[in-house]
């Protein structure tokens, strides 16, 4: 069965596609790209004008929460925030109870994600058995079950010792350590950014050197070992100039931020709520200079990848002192709006290298298919709304969980709908096209 | 001021603080400082009198709810509350539910299901006043969240230095101390800078808090720079827990390079007044010949803390207007 995608603005970065192109799929794959494509007996849909397809988007950090926090999210919830968000496709971080760090975890997860059929779910393993930092997790044994990086998100690897055997077993099989970059020591028991905001609201801190102390350490071993190293959840701007110095270097330095972290600053947690737990996440929300280099970075193209930190918490969870709280918000489902609202039509970027922080670069870093539209190459496909007018409503998520600060934001840019395998998956209600 | 007292018992024409909650300083303007100070003045009267009692609050029920000990403030609120006739109850922990792993939130929509009409609560999470306050219909009144205010503290240093020094304008306030941790630093701030005064905060680099010029304040780790001339001294307990984060290397050597002596002192104004918001540690933050000394006011903190409870109580349960209602 063939479907023709008529007219829509194409934009693939990883084939320096931008135009209005026809997209043709044939079954579960990309069979051409071109310039008025012969029907040739597709069922034919016309995209409407101001819409763009682009490769399916990929959200190289969520955490779905199963097996073992299924209050919080569901793979298959989780895969359905996804799809909603414009994903097609998401990989999912080891600190599960249990924790993934066995295949029999890795091959729970892949068939709860088969069952959802909907977004792909690519597993991240743990670095260490039970992420506690002691012995190497069966990494060979992961990565046969389907898992394609290592982490010990949640925390960082316990010692640089450990770090540096993972970075060089792990690059045996060509897999990214990804980092949770916090030395535990600076951190303490802060819950918030060390800054005046927290200074004033009696909340203990986290400085921003606890992250950068991480991510330097980071770069030293991926120097030595010459294996890849890929910061998570970037939010410093410390971390930025070593991500940045590293890769001058040569040295193989990925790093990711989360939209929260380009758009939100420490004054989110006086006001308009004071003590909001939905602003309460690990690393914390920075200052308005630490905010801005993020933001530089992406424009100059030092960060490779936007990434949510998706991290569900059910309400009972977050309604509690802010102390008590855990660190962390979902993001599946704001992201887009977030990223073409904040970045592109604010002027700091345009569309194609949105494409490239959302899509080509996790595929490449994850080394995982999808990132193109290249013919051939399994249909996974987003089709934006940029100029649609969004209202977040928490209520509304498809998420299992609520907690996000940005309820009742008003955003420019959205989600059309989501393909996976040639599926349509998501449809978004508020734009008018024929799936 | 036997008008202001009279004028409480006749239903005086002041004007009621215009929030539902005391949760911080922060929300309020200098006038309404100024309308806390001088309630406070009428309701010492009070206290003197062979009978401490008014009427202001009969038929009001307040819950102290306090998670954290406390013997001092508890006992203040209580007794402000009793002579103002309000029907008062204590909850402290260990005699909750909490100890059986019940929520704040919770706790808070239980008693709320009691018709409360006013919360005084005290917890060691910043923020948990304005948690129930977003819960709770009943009156929130912060008797010490965290890290982060203590506002009747405040409000009563306030009171206590006015009585000595008749105004708050251009006093030069020094505060000694773990001025990280410490709830009341960060409510004596907000209230002495908003009614005009210098404050000068010093301790040792690792208990300044992050950006502290912000705050409005000059800062100094030279406890000599904070005494110089200064009006008024205030110190603030140093934690004993605190060790353990290796803040400092030992009491002793706290004692040595910030201790309130008599010999530091003597580089303040002559009319210097020494504060304490208590518990006092001897011979650590301050030594016991300043405690006891002539420039201590500590103890009047203490009693005054009534007065400045009472008018709090009395202004958040509507003041004068409330009387009429009734």
């Amino acid at each position: 069965m063939k479907t023709l995608l008529r007219g829509g603005r194409v934009v693939d970065p990883a084939n320096g596609i931008d135009g209005s192109h026809d997209v043709l799929i044939d079954g579960d794959r990309i069979a051409r790209v071109g310039r008025d494509l012969p029907v040739d007996g597709a069922t034919v849909v016309d995209i409407p004008a101001g819409l763009v397809l682009c490769p399916g988007l990929i959200d190289m950090h969520v955490h779905l929460r199963e097996p073992g926090q299924e209050h919080k999210e569901t793979v298959a919830t989780g895969a359905a925030s996804a799809v909603a968000g414009g994903f097609t496709a998401v990989a999912c971080m080891p600190n599960t109870a249990p924790v993934n760090d066995n295949a029999n975890v890795t091959l729970l997860i892949l068939a709860k994600a088969a069952e959802a059929r909907l977004a792909r779910v690519y597993p991240i393993g743990a670095v260490s058995k039970g992420s506690k930092g002691e012995l190497l997790a069966d990494i060979a044994e992961l990565k046969q079950a389907g898992c394609v990086a290592i982490t010990d998100d949640g925390h960082p690897v316990a010692t640089a010792l450990l770090l540096r055997r993972a970075l060089e077993y792990a690059g045996m099989f060509g897999m990214p350590v990804i980092e949770h970059c916090e030395d535990p020591s600076l951190k303490g028991d802060g819950v918030a950014h060390e800054g005046f905001h927290a200074a004033s609201l009696g909340l203990r801190g986290i400085p921003a050197a606890a992250e950068a102390l991480g991510v330097e350490r980071g770069v030293l071993l991926a120097e030595l070992t010459g294996s890849a190293f890929h910061v998570a959840h970037m939010s410093a701007r410390a971390s930025l100039r070593a991500v940045r110095k590293g890769k001058e270097a040569g040295i193989r330095v990925t790093c990711e931020v989360a939209p929260h972290h380009f758009t939100l600053t420490d004054e989110a947690l006086g006001a308009p709520i004071p003590y909001d737990t939905n602003v309460k996440m690990n690393p914390p929300l920075r200052e308005a200079g630490d905010r801005d280099a993020m933001l530089a970075g992406i424009a100059d193209g030092t960060v490779d990848v936007i990434a949510t930190d998706h991290a569900p918490h059910h309400y009972d969870e977050k309604n509690v002192e802010f102390d008590r709280a855990p660190f962390g918000i979902v993001g599946l489902e704001t992201a887009v709006s977030l990223s073409l609202d904040r970045l592109v039509h604010a002027g700091l970027i345009r569309l194609p290298r949105l494409i490239e922080l959302l899509s080509t670069n996790p595929a490449r870093i994850l080394r995982i298919a999808g990132g193109s539209l290249s013919e051939g190459v399994p249909a996974d496909i987003t089709i934006l709304a940029p100029d649609l007018r969004v209202r977040v409503q928490a209520s509304a998520l498809r998420s299992r969980s609520k907690n996000t600060p940005f309820d009742g934001w008003q955003l420019r840019g959205g989600v059309a709908a989501t393909i996976v395998g040639g599926r349509t998956v998501f449809v978004n209600p508020d734009v008018s096209i024929n799936l | 001021m036997t008008t202001a007292s009279s004028e409480i018992d006749q239903k005086p024409a002041v004007t009621a603080l215009r929030h539902k909650d005391l949760l911080g300083i922060t929300d309020l303007t200098p006038e309404e400082i100024a309308l806390v100070l001088d309630t406070a003045e009428a309701m010492k009267e009070v206290g003197t009198r062979p009978i401490k009692k008014v009427p202001a609050l009969r038929g009001k029920t307040v819950v102290n709810l306090f998670f954290e000990p406390s013997t001092r403030t508890r006992t203040s609120f209580e007794i402000a509350e009793k002579r103002l006739s309000a029907d008062t109850l204590n909850i402290a922990i260990g005699t909750s539910s909490v100890v059986k792993g019940e929520t704040l939130a919770d706790t808070a929509l239980n008693l709320e299901a009691m018709s409360p009409d006013m919360i005084v609560l005290r917890h060691s999470s910043s923020g948990a006043c304005h948690l129930l306050s977003r819960i709770c219909r009943s009156a929130i009144i912060n008797a010490g969240d965290g890290m982060h205010e203590h506002p009747t503290q405040a409000l009563l240093d306030a009171f206590t230095i006015r009585e000595r020094k008749k105004q708050l304008a251009g006093l030069k306030v020094a505060i000694i101390g773990d001025l990280l941790h410490s709830r009341v630093l960060r409510s004596n701030i907000q209230l002495l800078t908003k009614m005009g005064a210098k404050v000068c905060v010093c301790g040792p680099p690792t208990l300044i808090p992050t950006d502290v010029l912000r705050f409005g304040v000059s800062a100094t780790s030279v406890v000599e720079d904070a005494v110089a001339e200064a009006d008024v001294v205030m110190l603030l307990r140093i934690q004993l827990e605190r060790m353990e984060g290796a803040y400092f290397p030992s009491l002793r050597e706290y004692f040595r390079v910030f201790g309130m002596t008599e010999e530091r002192l003597r580089l303040a104004k002559s009319d210097v007044m020494i504060m304490h918001p208590g518990p006092m540690n001897r011979g650590v933050e301050i030594a016991s010949e300043v405690a006891d000394g002539p420039y201590s006011v500590i103890l009047d903190q203490v009693a005054n803390g009534v007065a400045v409870r009472m008018a709090v109580l009395y202004l958040l349960a509507g003041g004068a207007e409330h009387e009429d209602a009734a």
